[in-house]
């Protein structure tokens, strides 16, 4: 074996395809222990330091940070044998350049996937949901093409037959070969290998038969090419098959120039926090039944004292935007009204002393809720830095699950994107979410007479099993009068 | 005592083993005889009054910590070969080295054990190669010990079904008439937290109660059925179930190898003379992820894990040989070699474990095969002998 030894990407999780590189742990000319962590690789389940699987010393990087990598793929090259002078030229890359490519040996010596059809769908090796292929342990399949070895007497290096049923040893016997109905009966995850008996349930024969319809001229849609009900009542009505939904695997960045394609239309895979974001957004809306309650508010005082405080020494360095005074307005009116900081846990309601404060906060990976955990027990400028790191956290991408986790209740800032207001969904768990709409300069009757001041709509949406119109309103207004007059709602309440 | 007698309130001050009752308010009411500091207490009050103690030699502890060190050990190497490519998965036991431990070497010989798929400390403790679990979470074979020779069951994945195995055999052992005295025959069930929900668990109990079997319901509490938090599974302490079904349950420190040791043996004994199961239920923490499939840092906080990082079973009983005099530095250094020496070993026999032939998956099915199995086989052969180079 060569002293030169790659290290391919393993799948760290029984049945991943593939892993992203988060950091380099090690650089090219590094010296490097058994089992010291090289690499922090992400995967769709876990983020995950890998281990050197051999000491040695690093010869080459084939990955960088932020690439996704195929299972199987080989990203270091580890010289276990630094001592022994240079190395003789094995690998075909040149390991001066930034990011050589691994040896053609290495790629080649990936294990082979069996043959589709082989194996039954969704078994270990079979074609499992999603068109990835189930595997147990190891590097997982590749979809390099199969390199099966040779059938005894065999021709030399044939591409695979379409239809790629083992020979039988003993005589199988052989059913009519239906007419074919697809021009290549290629077998694929849904195809039926031809020359096979017609597969179905006996409800569905039967139903076959009820209607006249000939199962053997049909391809199935079922599992293992069998013939499914829809199939029968289709062919039945005379309808052809629906096309089978592609979807683009291309990476393309949501956030790039649109890119589309002949039909004028562009596909975007659901993944990663858009996926997330969907999958909670529905849970809510269509569990806990939402009302939204409006309120418009003069927030010129507050405005005037958030000036004020920004004019002390002790402030000076610290960010003071008027979503902290509404943070504030919310905490105090959580201790006026406990009942909103609850959940909904099917036969009892929680209702929580403390308050994870959720922001919302638009980053580059997509809406992300971080919060921070017992909001009510800072002072103001504990909350104020509090609310500086988690906005710069999240905006360097480096929210951990665990701050976006645990929150009770939620405020988000739409008027960052320059609208009055809106009508927010809660976050799974949460029973009340309030809308902080822009500021903006409105005529106000003020004391009697129209004057200019500065105004704001807030919005808040919450669980009507739990809060009732008279709860949600008072708390509400609590929140409008705070940002009124913090001075006096600050005498008033504490 | 005399109060004109200063030599005797000092002696009987010393003397006076430190008790601790169970029953403390605020935390949980666990047995403990070694605190976190290192700090030993003498004797420990169970919830019925039960005394528990230990009467180790410095052979005997320096053994428990060489224990302790060495499945850690085992337990990390076998982690970084999972993320090398080398298992295809590995449920760690960090943490949980004490509970195993204590409990493992309180097993007698003639004692039966039935695992989950996390027990490698009493794998360990029963006399097996580690390598067997290593060939099973490399896909290689089926486990491969023979769970009548080293009295310890296979894995058992399903969760909570080996506690039914167990109650079933448990039975067997007391219809043969194994029970009563010294040389009678207990058995163990080890489940966690998660499996306390399970229908096969609470079945278990219902039947080991009924029928007096001879075991010892062992649970390992650490807190999470994968990302499940404790109080999604119970609203009373574990060890209480117990009294529901009608056989006694204790708490114990299960980061405290003393404490795990002098519950499980004293339970075991309760079983081996015929006096019915008993349900331990060790706390203790996972420190690691559920399996190497999993994230633990998306449903725990890290101020947990640090709160019990500093709980750790083997840093209390290695401040406590410190402070016991019982061994000097270069111990420390010699079972830290020893470890690292077999690691290696152990890594070396992995990555040499041969794939098994294909064929090889007709001759496990039945002890003495069949006559259909042997024509399958034959066919399965001629197969894969029409390949070009195929041996077969």
């Amino acid at each position: 074996m060569s002293r030169i030894k790659e290290f391919n990407l393993p799948d760290l999780g029984e049945g991943l395809t593939e892993g992203e590189i988060l950091a380099w742990l090690v650089k090219v000319g590094d010296d490097i222990e058994l089992n010291q962590p090289i690499v922090e690789v992400e995967t769709a389940k876990a983020a995950v330091e890998i281990p050197a699987k051999w000491a040695g010393r690093v010869q080459a990087i084939f990955h960088p940070e932020g690439s996704t990598v195929e299972v199987g793929v080989p990203i270091i090259a580890i010289d276990t044998d630094p001592g022994a002078g240079p190395v003789e030229q094995s690998t075909t890359g040149t390991p001066t350049a930034e990011l050589p490519s691994p040896s053609a040996a290495s790629l080649a010596a990936v294990e082979v996937a069996p043959e589709e059809g082989m194996v039954e769908p969704g078994l270990i090796g079979g074609v499992a949901p999603g068109g990835r292929t189930a595997v147990l342990v190891g590097y997982g399949p590749r979809n390099a093409p199969a390199k099966r070895r040779p059938r005894k007497g065999a021709a030399p290096v044939q591409p695979a037959p379409a239809q790629a049923v083992p020979a039988p040893v003993t005589p199988v016997q052989a059913a009519p070969a239906p007419a074919p109905v697809a021009p290549t009966p290629a077998l694929n995850g849904n195809g039926r290998a031809g020359g096979g008996p017609v597969l179905a349930k006996p409800p569905v024969r039967k139903l076959a038969k009820d209607l006249g319809v000939d199962l053997a001229a049909l391809t199935g849609s079922g599992p293992l090419g069998s013939i499914t009900r829809e199939d029968v009542q289709r062919a039945a009505s005379g309808t052809p098959a629906a096309e089978p939904l592609t979807v683009t695997a291309a990476a393309t960045s949501a956030a790039s120039a649109a890119s589309f394609g002949a039909d004028r239309e562009q596909r975007i895979p659901v993944k990663g926090v858009r996926k997330l974001t969907a999958e909670n957004m529905a849970r809510s809306a269509f569990t806990a039944p939402h009302v939204t309650e409006f309120l418009t508010v003069d927030v010129t005082r507050a405005m005037k004292a958030l000036d004020r405080l920004r004019d002390r020494r002790e402030w000076r360095d610290v960010r003071v935007s008027p979503l902290l005074l509404v943070a504030k307005a919310v905490l105090l009116a959580v201790k006026r009204y406990p009942m909103v900081n609850s959940t909904w846990a099917g036969d009892e309601i929680v209702v929580k002393e403390y308050v994870n404060l959720g922001i919302a906060a638009a980053t580059e990976r997509g809406l992300i809720v971080p919060n921070i955990k017992d909001a009510g027990r800072l002072t103001l400028r504990e909350l104020a830095d509090a609310m500086t790191a988690l906005v710069q956290t999240a905006k360097s991408g480096k929210t951990s699950p665990a701050d976006m986790s645990g929150g009770t209740l939620t405020i988000t800032n739409v008027g960052v994107f320059g609208v009055d207001t809106g009508t927010p969904i809660l976050p799974p768990g949460e029973s009340a979410i309030l809308a902080f709409g822009a500021v903006r300069e409105q005529p106000w009757v003020h004391k009697g007479k129209v004057k200019v001041r500065q105004v704001t709509t807030l919005g808040l949406s919450f669980d009507h099993r739990i809060i009732d119109g008279e709860l949600g309103s008072k708390f509400l207004r609590d929140i409008g009068d705070f940002l009124a007059d913090p001075e006096a709602a600050l005498l008033a309440w504490t | 005592m005399a109060k004109g007698d200063p030599g005797a309130a000092t002696r009987s001050k010393r003397a006076a083993p430190r008790t601790r009752r169970a029953a403390a308010t605020g935390e949980p009411e666990l047995v403990q005889l070694l605190t976190p500091e290192g700090e030993r207490i003498e004797t420990a009050l169970g919830p019925d009054g039960t005394e528990y103690r230990v009467d180790f030699t410095d052979e005997e502890y320096r053994g428990l910590y060489r224990d302790l060190v060495l499945v850690r050990k085992l337990d990390a190497e076998a982690t970084a070969l999972q993320r090398q490519g080398e298992l295809g998965l590995w449920a760690s036991l960090l943490g949980q080295e004490a509970a195993q431990v204590g409990s493992g070497r309180a097993l007698r010989a003639q004692d039966m054990a039935f695992p989950t798929y996390r027990e490698h400390g009493v794998l360990y403790c029963r006399g097996i190669d580690p390598i067997m679990p290593l060939g099973l979470f490399r896909g290689v074979d089926q486990g491969g010990w023979d769970p009548n020779e080293f009295k310890f069951n296979m894995y058992t994945i399903v969760i909570g079904a080996q506690t039914l195995h167990a109650t079933g055999y448990a039975m067997g052992v007391a219809m043969d008439g194994k029970t009563g005295g010294e040389d009678g025959e207990a058995v163990i069930a080890y489940f966690g937290d998660g499996a306390t929900s399970q229908g096969d668990v609470n079945e278990s109990f219902v039947w080991a109660s009924v029928f007096n079997a001879p075991l010892v319901f062992f649970c390992q509490n650490n807190q999470y059925a994968i990302s499940e938090p404790l109080e999604r599974q119970t609203r009373v302490p574990l060890y209480r179930r117990a009294g529901g079904f009608g056989f006694p349950g204790v708490r114990v420190d299960g980061n405290d190898v003393l404490a795990s040791y002098a519950v499980t043996r004293h339970a075991l004994d309760t079983a081996r003379s015929g006096q019915g199961p008993s349900l331990i239920e060790a706390y203790t923490y996972r420190m690691g992820a559920h399996t190497t499939s999993d994230d633990p840092t998306r449903y725990r906080i890290a101020s947990e894990v640090e709160a019990w990082q500093a709980k750790d079973p083997i840093a209390r009983m290695k401040a406590f040989l410190l402070k016991q005099q019982i061994v000097d530095e270069s111990f420390f250094t010699e079972i830290d070699e020893q470890a690292r020496t077999e690691s290696v070993h152990l890594r070396e026999r992995v990555l040499n474990m041969p794939d098994p032939q294909p064929v090889s998956m007709f001759d496990h099915v039945y002890p003495h095969g069949s006559p259909e199995l042997d024509e399958q086989r034959a066919r399965f052969s001629q197969y894969m002998e029409s390949f070009e180079g195929s041996a077969h």
